[in-house]
């Protein structure tokens, strides 16, 4: 099995703080109202370390690293 | 074997187990209440996680404007849809069956509720009743489980996915070809539709698969005027050119959706129409997920302004994917057929409605 992560936004816990975008630019730009969208993909090795300061950062904790999912 | 001409009888239930979902399976039936998820896909993985504590969620919320067949389903065919729902209990082992009928449809309710008096005591015992409210999402699988669960019909967040939770949530429609299926070895080779907006008789009919949106409209009595455009599937469907639907035939892979086929006469303005869907489906968020709350409120008013159709086009883009439930994505989806559809109209939209000198 493979070790790929990919970022996850819970969409009703997000505020819009915007903090993620800020730590994660690579992965990770703002809307029109502050809210994130995600750069589709994996999270590259060399970013992984940013990705989990920006989930321990977020101040509502919607952010989160998965395995890619599947359903059933 | 056909949905709505059928005589609606109170018979014992076909004795069915679990190798049923491959019958289910090879009739290729996919959801009615408009995501059209393979049926057999939904109960396997339902099946795979009961331990005797299954619930089976009969979803007849309708909560689709200009959709009225589930409640006529419901008047004209309870013990279909009942026995669908007991089949259901039975291959995937439910202690539990919720009627989620919306709350201002009494007659289908009442029409249910009178068919559940003549089953049996332990049939009767499982069964119990919730009234979904009058809101877009109030259908949506995850809102229709938390409702149920804790009484706010609001989409929640995934996973957990309801069938993780050992918990189906299935169409009216689609449970009644369940119970066809499970009756006659064979799904009904038909599809319940809700004709709308510029049609001579609007209302529900039951058209066989792979009939044309045409032949569909001429059961209607076709076209008040000159068609313009055709919305297949309701307002999380796409739009068409009149001539272009009109060719396309009606089968498991066509968009069917939510089977609403909404004609728009050649007379009025497809920016304005659209521009006011748009308003009601900002207003039907649920205003839980930023994207979608703001999102779909800016597109609702960018829609009749050329100036923005730059901005428009990108945000129909982002959204998508970005809410709890598939709420933007359908609004998104529906935006993005009629900018293609109507591109002319949504550049020039001012133009149209300019007040000219008419002597």
């Amino acid at each position: 099995m493979s070790d790929e992560r990919h970022l996850v936004v819970d969409r009703i816990k997000c505020d819009g703080r915007g903090l993620c975008a800020e730590i994660l630019p690579e992965l990770i730009r703002l809307d029109d109202w502050g809210y994130p969208i995600l750069k589709p993909g994996p999270i590259p090795e060399h970013l992984r370390p940013l990705a989990e300061r920006a989930i321990d950062d977020c101040p509502v904790l919607a952010i989160a690293m998965r395995r890619a999912e599947k359903r059933s | 074997m056909r949905l709505l001409d059928g005589r609606d009888l109170l018979a014992p239930l076909p004795t069915v187990g679990r190798r049923f979902i491959d019958d289910l399976e090879r009739s290729g039936l996919a959801g009615r209440g408009g995501a059209s998820f393979p049926t057999a896909t939904k109960w396997r993985a339902v099946a795979e996680r009961s331990r005797g504590d299954a619930v089976i969620l009969v979803n007849g919320a309708e909560g689709e404007p200009h959709s009225k067949k589930d409640r006529t389903l419901m008047i004209a065919r309870p013990h279909l849809v009942l026995d669908g729902a007991f089949i259901a209990a039975r291959v995937l082992r439910a202690r539990r069956i919720v009627l989620y009928i919306g709350e201002r449809h009494a007659a289908a309710r009442d029409s249910m509720l009178g068919a559940l008096a003549h089953r049996s005591e332990p049939e009767r015992g499982i069964v119990s009743l919730a009234a979904a409210p009058p809101r877009y999402v109030a259908g949506a699988e995850t809102a229709a489980v938390h409702f149920v669960d804790e009484g706010l019909a609001t989409p929640t967040t995934t996973p957990p996915y309801p069938f993780q939770r050992a918990i189906l949530v299935q169409n009216v429609e689609t449970l009644a070809h369940v119970a066809a299926l499970a009756r006659s070895g064979e799904a009904p080779d038909s599809v319940l539709l809700t004709m709308a907006g510029g049609v001579t008789r609007p209302g529900v009919i039951e058209v066989e698969l792979g009939t044309t949106v045409g032949e569909a409209m001429a059961r209607g009595g076709g076209p008040v005027e000159a068609p313009r455009a055709v919305l297949v599937g309701g307002y999380f469907g796409r739009w068409m050119q009149a001539d272009e639907a009109w060719r396309l035939p009606l089968t498991r892979e066509a968009g069917i959706g939510c089977g609403v086929m909404g004609v728009l006469p050649a007379s009025r303005c497809p920016v304005c129409e659209v521009a006011a869907i748009m308003r009601y489906l900002a207003a039907e968020s649920s205003a839980q997920c930023g994207p979608c709350f703001f999102g779909l409120r800016a597109l609702a008013e960018a829609c009749a302004k050329p100036a923005e159709l730059g901005r428009l086009k990108r945000w129909a883009a982002e959204v998508r994917g970005r809410g709890a439930c598939k709420h933007p994505d359908g609004a998104a989806i529906f935006l993005s057929s009629a900018i293609e559809v109507f591109a002319r109209e949504f550049e020039h939209h001012d133009a149209i409605h300019q007040v000219r000198r008419v002597a």
